[in-house]
């Protein structure tokens, strides 16, 4: 029995009035159950981007490199040379992984590598951008919040590893305001030949439409518009709609498909992700600008009696939609067997421009295509500044040891060791991880092109709360400084924008601000956005989170040689701060941790001034004296030297003097926790050989680049000498702190 | 003197969730030979020892949190074996 | 000379098992595939590591009735050399080929970490280039690589030499802290008692190149070269 269509039951699918009414006026007539079931999917923000897609208009999506644009196909390409190409994208699982976090992550993977095969290109690595709620304490968050992380752990380990491509980094940062409402971002690239690029249109009026892969069972019931409301109490009775990832079917899937996309066989190729296949059929027949026409009695299904409005909005994984190219369905049939996986011709390419689908040989669903695809409304949402931040004065501050408060930024769990998070995920397989997961960028070999990529994704929340705009500008000169630091030339970016409920206006103007932040900085970076996701609705009981716009960026190391890690290789070797002592505390991690405040004006980002730093640095080690380059970032410069110190496989010390330094004429009056761990932007320590220092200072004058000699490696200690007295920590004690943190909150059992 | 109760806690996965393990089991199992092999589902049992009668209520919680994925597991305690 | 890299449903480690043997060797590597019967025309057979069936029910297990390892098995018993990396040598001892099985990390968690390995037998065609003794250093990347077997089978593997590899420290040690995962005698690689079957739990698939940061496992790939060269000669 198909339910009658009443205006609570419009209300449940999450469309308003008028996108009921608009629905009608596109139909000329009502919509049954199943269309009306389609409409909402393909009508969520998830799939429609009906609240953002103004904004994300903003963004810089050309440029001599850019092969695919944003919005284009599943995922951007870029040319990185000698007729290579590589995809790549970053996409959220928030909800899924909140709900089961295992399953969640998991399947998080999975969607985003099949969204770069689906281009064509051979997955080679994986990275993921984590955000939690606190892991230590005796406390139910805390316990609730270690459970989500083991899972989310574990489930992209799961996924990743068992599906062969490696995890080669990424960043996690904790935080209140994630608590329940965790961020799962993954980012996903492969390489491709640029002729090679796959389509995902259903070209070719009368060629096959075949499903291949798993079987459709009731998955993931309206995931997709699941993703696109708040967190609540029930949704946790939504937890049916968990979909279940099978990283093996995972992988025959992706070798199938690359080589029946080999074969020349493919006319057009797309993954069925959020709304399965119902978004895969009038996708493609929108961008082939045709119709694709299945019948749904010819679909593969795992469970008897699901109704037509359950098999199209299945969110069963491990599935795509490929449109074959007439008399070459035999290919089809050769691989598919091979790999042992399911494959069945549902429908044909017609040139009538609709989605139709057939169940008992007659039409269940017959919707336009391309105004399903692409005319769901767009909203110009509200928006309202929230009151400004609170301010702080460094004199209202008591002032607190230093010694303690470096141990306690290098324990607080966003700046420690992630080795119990890096080791669970399989890094060395393609044998292609050249600086593994622990350094400032990524650094891989890719061995089919011959090219060395690096890779990073960046955003630091509490400047994103305190002034949007300042902190997406920021997330992407720290990505791209990352990326310098590891010796690369930035490329292109994909971001995923995790804000909460759109119509609260104030939410609305923090996605704002940062999407203009976003877009400024990739143009001043010259690194176009090629891709992402947006997801909203990142709510608990407890509040909204702090706005995260995630900066995914890819760079190139054009020579091997150039390849810099982030700790210190050799004792003796001079140490030198690029870009000054700084002096900006508001925002800092120095002041949540030790003061408990999430306040203050973010740092200043000043472009100009980042771009010179970085076009210096990249000078540098291409003259071969730079042995280790790090940007100062969360916690600041001692954090920063300390993880020189630390995050190599052996550790090794310093010795800084903080007085009587040249070109810091201001330090004398600055009070030294605020030297120490200010977050001022564009600086970087470096470690040079001692008889480059003249080069590096000479080279610094002529840039007009504020460097300072801060000491040498050396020792078993970090040791700080100012005109306040010297500060020395033995280099055990700080990697017990820094090493041990996560570890130790997430072995403990948790009942 | 308290006798010793011994229960088998099933664990399965859900009928209408994916068994990734479940598949892969019954291909191969066709693949050996046994053509007719319909679905094949994977879980795994807790043998569980007792001195005495467990608590009901508390063992069916402790069943529902910690042996079992609610999300995409069902479970049955399997009568008690008086050793 | 040809080597063959099996590939089944699920590996994940064939391509970079070929390209140690063709791109770090210059020699002639094939895949082939798990639904073949014959390994006619191969002198030697690598199992890679990866995910064969999932790992669904065990590890290697479904892929032990795989088509291709009953000719694999026929060949390993007349000689051939057959070399089972990470789920490879999971295979190798589902089919019984090597004792033992691999089970669960000490720690119940996957770890991909480097260690430090051992070589304990140079007399298998994977190991005569190198001194007993030699340090090996090669990454895991395992949830199931603890080496298990009982007390008769462990002293027959130790009298008989067939340990080949074991988990050490710098030093060379076969510690507690050395041993990543809990196996048994800090064992890493077995052979069989003829010494043409290896299994190893670390990669030497992924430590063949300067870039990796180790290339110690060339040198396995090497041995077992120049072994097929000698023979054949």
């Amino acid at each position: 029995m198909t339910p009658i269509i009443t205006p609570e039951l419009v209300r449940q699918h999450g469309l308003s009035e008028e996108e009921f009414e608009r629905i009608k006026a596109l139909l000329g007539r009502e919509p049954n159950f199943t269309e009306l079931g389609v409409f909402s999917v393909m009508w969520s923000e998830h799939c429609s981007y009906k609240n953002t897609r103004r904004e994300l208009r903003k963004f810089p999506t050309t440029g001599s490199r850019v092969l695919v644009k944003a919005g284009e196909e599943n995922a951007g390409v870029i040319d990185i040379g000698d007729g290579w190409a590589v995809a790549f994208k970053m996409e959220s699982h928030n909800h899924p992984s909140a709900v089961e976090p295992f399953q969640g992550a998991a399947t998080g993977v999975g969607g985003i590598i099949r969204d770069i095969f689906t281009m064509g290109a051979r997955p080679v690595f994986l990275m993921n951008s984590l955000r939690f709620g606190p892991i230590h304490g005796d406390n139910d968050a805390a316990r609730k919040n270690r459970k989500l992380v083991r899972g989310v752990v574990a489930g992209i380990a799961h996924y990743g590893n068992c599906i062969g491509v490696p995890t080669i980094g990424g960043e996690i940062s904790f935080d209140d305001s994630y608590n329940g409402n965790p961020l799962v971002n993954v980012l996903c690239l492969g390489v491709l030949k640029k002729a090679e690029i796959a389509r995902g249109a259903a070209s070719g009026v009368g060629n096959a439409v075949f499903y291949v892969g798993s079987e459709t069972g009731r998955d993931g019931l309206a995931g997709a518009a699941f993703a696109s409301r708040d967190l609540t109490e029930e949704s946790k009775a939504d937890r049916p709609a968990v979909q279940v990832g099978d990283p093996f079917r995972g992988k025959l899937l992706l070798e199938a498909c690359l080589e029946l996309l080999q074969s020349g066989a493919v006319a057009g190729i797309q993954d069925m992700g959020a709304a399965g296949l119902t978004c895969s059929t009038c996708e493609t027949a929108s961008r082939g600008g045709t119709g694709v026409q299945i019948d749904l009695a010819l679909v593969p299904k795992r469970e008897t009696g699901m109704s037509p409005y359950e098999i199209l909005l299945s969110e069963s994984q491990e599935r795509m939609l490929i449109i074959v190219r007439s008399g070459e369905e035999e290919r089809v049939k050769e691989v598919f067997e091979k790999w042992d996986l399911p494959y069945a011709k549902v429908g044909i390419v017609t040139e009538d421009g609709f989605m139709r689908v057939l169940n008992d040989g007659s039409a269940e669903v017959e919707i336009p295509a391309k105004q399903l695809a692409d005319d769901a409304p767009v909203y110009e949402r509200e928006v309202a500044i929230p009151a400004a931040p609170e301010t702080i004065a460094v004199s209202d501050l008591a002032f607190h040891d230093p010694k303690d408060s470096l141990i306690k930024l290098l324990a607080h769990p966003t700046v420690a060791s992630k080795n119990w998070v890096f080791r669970q995920y399989d890094h060395t397989v393609r044998a292609g991880a050249v600086v593994p997961p622990g350094s400032d960028a990524a650094v891989f070999y890719v061995r089919e092109a011959d090219k060395f990529l690096a890779a990073t994704t960046d955003c630091n929340h509490l400047y994103c709360r305190l002034d949007p705009r300042e902190g997406a500008k920021i997330a992407v000169a720290e990505a791209a400084r990352n990326l310098t630091c590891s010796g690369a030339i930035p490329l292109a970016v994909t971001d995923n924008l995790n804000f909460g409920n759109p119509y609260r206006p104030e939410n609305f103007w923090q996605l704002r601000e940062a999407v203009e932040g976003l877009a400024e900085a990739c143009r001043r970076f010259e690194t176009p956005v090629t891709g992402g996701n947006v997801s909203l609705y990142n709510e608990s009981p407890q509040g909204t989170i702090d706005p995260t716009p995630t900066v995914g960026m890819i760079g190139l190391i054009e020579d091997e040689r150039w390849t810099t890690r982030q700790y210190f290789q050799i004792q003796g070797d001079v140490i030198f701060l690029i870009g000054g002592v700084g002096d900006e505390i508001g925002g800092s991690l120095y002041l949540k941790t030790i003061y408990g405040k999430k306040a203050g004006l973010p740092p200043r980002l000043n472009f100009d001034r980042e771009l010179a730093v970085q076009k210096f640095l990249r000078g540098l080690i291409r003259k071969g004296v730079v042995k280790s380059a790090h940007d100062c970032s969360e916690g600041g410069l001692a954090v920063a030297l300390a993880e020189c110190c630390m995050s190599g496989a052996e550790k090794i010390g310093a010795q800084i003097r903080l007085s009587g330094m040249s070109g810091s004429s201001s330090l004398a009056n600055q009070r030294l926790d605020v030297s120490l761990f200010n977050e001022s932007q564009s600086r970087i320590v470096v470690s040079v050989p001692s008889q480059e220092s003249e080069l590096v200072h000479q080279d610094a004058a002529q840039a007009g680049i504020e460097l300072i000699r801060l000491g040498s490696v050396g020792g078993s200690e970090l040791t700080i000498e100012s005109s306040d007295g010297t500060l020395s920590w033995p280099l055990d004690q700080l990697h017990e702190a820094w090493y041990s943190s996560i570890a130790l909150a997430l072995s403990q059992q948790d009942l | 003197m308290v006798s010793a109760v011994k229960l088998e806690v099933v664990v399965m996965p859900k009928r209408n969730v994916l068994d990734p393990q479940g598949v892969a089991v019954r291909n191969a199992v066709r693949e050996l030979g046994l053509s007719n092999v319909g679905t094949v589902r994977v879980g795994k049992i807790i043998e569980i020892e007792f001195t005495g009668e467990p608590d009901e209520a508390k063992l069916d919680e402790i069943c529902r949190d910690l042996l079992s994925n609610q999300v995409i597991e069902d479970y049955r305690i399997l009568g008690a074996v008086l050793k | 000379m040809k080597i063959a890299v099996v590939r089944f449903p699920g590996s994940n480690c064939d391509q970079d098992c070929l390209r140690a043997l063709t791109d770090g060797l210059g020699v002639k590597a094939e895949y082939v595939w798990h639904k073949e019967t014959s390994i006619a025309g191969f002198d030697a057979v690598i199992l890679p590591g990866g995910f064969s069936y999932g790992d669904y029910l065990r590890c290697g297990a479904i892929a032990a009735f795989s088509p291709v390892m009953q000719s694999v098995i026929k060949a390993a018993n007349s000689g051939m050399p057959v070399f089972g990396i990470c789920n490879g040598f999971q295979i190798l001892c589902e089919t019984g080929l090597l004792r033992g099985a691999l089970i669960r990390n000490r720690s119940l968690l996957f770890l991909c970490q480097p260690v430090c390995l051992k070589l304990e037998n140079n007399r298998t065609p994977f190991t005569r280039l190198s001194d007993e003794g030699a340090i090996f250093r090669m990454p895991i990347a395992h949830g199931e690589g603890a080496y298990y077997a009982d007390e008769q089978t462990l002293e027959e593997l130790e009298e008989g030499g067939q340990v080949v590899f074991r988990y050490v420290n710098e030093d060379g040690q076969p510690t507690s802290e050395a041993n990543p995962n809990g196996s048994r005698n800090n064992i890493a690689g077995i052979c069989n008692p003829a010494g043409n079957v290896l299994g190893l739990m670390p990669h030497p698939d992924r430590s063949w190149d300067h870039r990796l940061g180790s290339e110690d496992g060339l040198q396995l790939f090497k041995s077992l070269v120049e072994t097929l060269l000698s023979v054949a000669a």
